[in-house]
């Protein structure tokens, strides 16, 4: 968002691979599924990058391995210039905590049985030795800066609105302040008024810690609003990538244009167009 | 005379704390052939208001209304049986989770066949060629082995395909469709819309859409209504609501448009009523004014 030119890269990916095993049945052999086939990309620190496409594409698998939850086939992950060991036991909880995750669906991401104030401190409790005092405070802080209020800190998540919650989620993966924030479509679950709120929190937080965000989602409209570059992703490949402007007014890719040419117009003059073609329809 | 004309709807649950009014005396009327969206956020009563007129709301929800006419029948006075013959014939509706509306256990073949044999009593031969020829209509490809799919074997778009084969398949004079797109990719979202308004035009049958997408509203409306907290805001037709909307809680909604974001943040719902929690409705909505 901001135009100074840096060439502070906070995230870079290079050829990057995911494949997945399925093993072999009854006269049915080892199969092989390419979830992600080679993604490379760069992305500087305060920047978002977009990545976009249909369910199946990949787009969750990436995010599964700049998170460190899946482990990549091949490539390199480099964070903020220090190139990631992601073989299992290789990872120092400080790797982990530059990178977060907020997930999709607020309804299934948060324990029922477990307090907002506990959901907090939880990330606290387990790298730091900070006592619970501090903790509390830590919690309380961060519920007011993502526009909740200290009376939620006791209270059960069923309690809260599907907006609400996403504030949570997002409020638990900053708790470790991380330099990273992936976020995998999340206001994908949520009605337009409460989706501008949550979308307006993400702009003023990315301000105020200097995040770098990996913003997956499908609605063209919201990355449009939110993205500094964008990755269009199609069966395990990037087959987009470029800033905002560049994808937005020459998609290169047959599959970006379909895209593009499926997504609802809700401007005045296509709404004019289309009734007008309905009443020639139906006159002749 | 419209098709289905509903006047001064209220339905209301009890609760813990009172009774809750979901539906809050709400009047909608659509035509032979039109298309009409209502518009609105979770909980305002878009779908409870539907579920009200398809009569599957549970026993208990209190539903009152001055009229309820389809094809000038009234439809409170109908004996449940008679109501049920109509329902699903006449009226039918397209839910909004198409993998969780479909039963796990039967074949889509046996679910779409069970509808033609209660509502139109065809027998076995003609039932399996008039659900080929559906599933044909709905754009599933391989429609003879299809048939013999169980739900999880198919994707979210072929189930919603299904659903709406299900639901066309006794030609009813409306359908309604309950955010038929909402669980979909935007790809799929396009063919699926296209599918419906395509047999819309076909058949001339009227089309409720509810959904909570302006997107949706602007792509496939005659005619929008506009809920909020169960009360309708607004109702104008398609170009009038986008071009120049008269409730402020429709002008919100509209200012909460991702393209239509001006400057660095977004116009949030709740700035627009400037602390004022709640929207004021625009005054008194003519009901059907420009039909």
């Amino acid at each position: 968002m901001s135009d100074t030119k840096t060439t502070d890269t906070m995230l870079e990916v290079r050829d990057i691979k995911r494949d997945y095993e399925l093993p072999a049945g009854f006269m049915k052999p080892k199969k092989t599924v390419h979830a992600v086939k080679g993604v490379s990309f760069k992305l500087e620190r305060g920047k978002t990058l977009a990545i976009v496409g249909e369910s199946g594409c990949g787009k969750s698998t990436l995010a599964r391995m700049i998170t460190f939850i899946d482990e990549p086939t091949a490539g390199e992950l480099i964070i903020d210039g220090q190139k990631m060991d992601t073989r299992p036991g290789h990872l120092t909880p400080e790797m982990r905590q530059k990178v977060q995750i907020v997930f999709q669906n607020p309804y299934g991401s948060l324990n029922p049985r477990q307090k907002i104030g506990d959901v907090l401190g939880e990330p606290l409790a387990i790298n730091t030795s900070m006592p619970a005092s501090e903790r509390r405070d830590r919690a309380t802080e961060m519920l007011i800066k993502v526009g909740l209020g200290p009376e939620h800190y006791n209270r059960y998540p069923h309690m809260f609105s599907g907006g609400q919650r996403q504030r949570i989620a997002i409020a638990r993966a900053l708790m470790m302040n991380p330099k990273l924030l992936v976020l995998d479509e999340p206001v994908s679950a949520l009605d337009l008024s409460v989706q501008a709120q949550v979308l307006n929190l993400l702009a003023d937080l990315q301000d105020e810690f200097d995040l770098t965000y990996v913003f997956i989602s499908h609605d063209l409209s919201v990355v449009r609003y939110i993205a500094d570059e964008v990755m269009v992703m199609y069966f395990g490949e990037a087959v987009e990538y470029g800033t905002r402007d560049e994808v937005f007014s020459a998609p290169k890719h047959e599959y970006t244009q379909t895209l593009f040419k499926a997504t609802p117009r809700a401007d005045v003059d296509s709404i004019r167009a289309r009734v007008a073609k309905k009443k020639a329809a139906s006159a002749a | 005379m419209a098709l289905l004309q509903i006047d001064n709807l209220t339905v209301e649950f009890e609760t813990a704390t009172g009774w809750f009014r979901a539906v809050d005396g709400v009047s909608i009327s659509v035509d032979k052939g039109e298309v009409l969206a209502i518009v609105g956020e979770s909980g305002s009563g878009k779908s409870v208001s539907m579920l009200a007129v398809m009569g599957l709301l549970p026993w208990t929800a209190k539903i009152t209304a001055d009229r309820m006419l389809f094809e000038g029948q009234d439809i409170q006075a109908l004996s449940p049986a008679a109501r049920r013959k109509l329902i699903g014939k006449d009226i039918a509706m397209i839910f909004q989770e198409p993998v969780a509306s479909l039963n796990p256990c039967f074949t889509v073949g046996f679910q779409i066949e069970e509808v033609l044999r209660i509502h139109l009593g065809l027998n076995k031969k003609d039932r399996r060629a008039r659900a080929i020829e559906l599933f044909k209509l709905v754009g599933l490809p391989n429609p003879e082995e299809r048939l013999n799919s169980f739900p999880h074997q198919m994707s979210g778009g072929q189930c919603q395909r299904v659903m709406i084969a299900i639901a066309i398949a006794c030609d009813p004079k409306l359908l309604i469709a309950d955010e038929p797109t909402t669980a979909l990719d935007v790809t799929i979202q396009k063919q699926i819309l296209d599918l419906i308004m395509d047999l819309q035009v076909r058949t001339g049958m009227g089309l409720i859409m509810i959904t909570h997408d302006m997107g949706v509203v602007a792509e496939t409306a005659d005619r929008v209504v506009v809920q909020y907290k169960g009360r309708k805001m607004e109702e104008a037709d398609v170009l009038s609501l986008f071009e120049n909307p008269k409730s402020n809680y429709t002008k919100a909604l509209l200012a909460a448009l991702p393209e239509n974001a001006t400057g660095d943040r977004l116009t949030t719902v709740s700035a627009f009523f400037d602390g004022n929690p709640e929207p004021a409705p625009s005054a008194a909505p003519s009901a059907g004014a420009n039909a």
